[in-house]
């Protein structure tokens, strides 16, 4: 997952970016089946690796294309910049390590019996779903917006 | 918390902060308005894998599923809107260089 991440920040190209974004995506759905949580998995691999690359290549693929001048001198430029992140992992990685934590959380019984997630987001969590069909909708108006202004540009 | 859920943890704990420092030295380093969304979109999954994670050692999966789902669906839009306005800034400037954003009014 972090070499695809990796991947995904270190890429030349903005392509592979979003390949690499996808690849983490797909592997984070595997963890998320494997750690009991299936239709969070469902939701990451249709909607994470599915259609945020598509958004990802279309907005690329409307995009101009760099010179071969242009690429050369942008990837010395960002070889320069993007050197340090793998210090920065190995730094963190470092860290992370010396950092001792004490096993004394103490977590809550679980006192509610819902186990089913469609019970849970239906008539527990009704509020996220009112909000999140407002998101949606607010979502979709802004992109409607910015395609429609485009459009208007090309008259 | 067992001993071994505990473990657990901290083994993803560790990976998931090195995905969110690799997102977040993309957003802090990168020029490129696409690679920024990048960026931000691998901070997004080092929280929701945290979540998932968190309801498997507590037990509470249905509810950290139903959280996960709504952040999927604000992380989609949020997308979607950065790609258009990515798309918009590339039109006016003809770069997706951060950079050569000066022409902003205000």
């Amino acid at each position: 997952m972090v070499v695809a991440a990796l991947w995904a920040v270190m890429g030349r190209s903005l392509l592979k970016a979003t390949i690499g974004l996808a690849v983490t995506s797909a592997i984070i759905t595997i963890l998320m089946f494997r750690l009991g949580s299936p239709l969070a998995a469902v939701f990451e691999l249709s909607v994470c690796t599915g259609l945020i690359t598509v958004v990802f290549v279309s907005t690329i693929s409307l995009t101009k294309p760099l010179t071969n001048k242009e690429v050369i001198a942008q990837s010395k430029e960002r070889n320069k910049r993007f050197g340090y992140l793998p210090i920065a992992m190995i730094v963190t990685s470092i860290v992370l390590t010396l950092i001792k934590i004490k096993h004394n959380i103490a977590v809550p019984p679980v006192t509610d019996a819902i186990t089913d997630v469609r019970q849970m987001m239906w008539n527990v969590r009704q509020l996220d779903m009112f909000g999140q069909i407002i998101v949606i909708i607010i979502g979709a108006l802004g992109v409607v917006i910015l395609f429609e202004e485009r459009r208007r540009d090309e008259w | 918390m067992s001993g071994e859920s505990f473990q657990l943890f901290l083994t993803f704990g560790f990976f998931i902060v090195l995905t969110f420092v690799c997102g977040l030295y993309c957003i802090v380093v990168t020029r490129n308005l696409i690679r920024a969304i990048v960026g931000l979109e691998l901070l997004i999954k080092a929280a929701t894998l945290l979540m998932i994670v968190v309801g498997y050692v507590t037990g509470r999966t249905a509810l950290t599923q139903a959280m996960v789902i709504t952040i999927i669906v604000i992380e989609v839009v949020v997308t979607a809107t950065a790609a258009g306005i990515a798309l918009r800034v590339f039109r006016h400037n003809e770069s997706l260089d951060v950079r050569k954003l000066n022409r902003l009014k205000g």
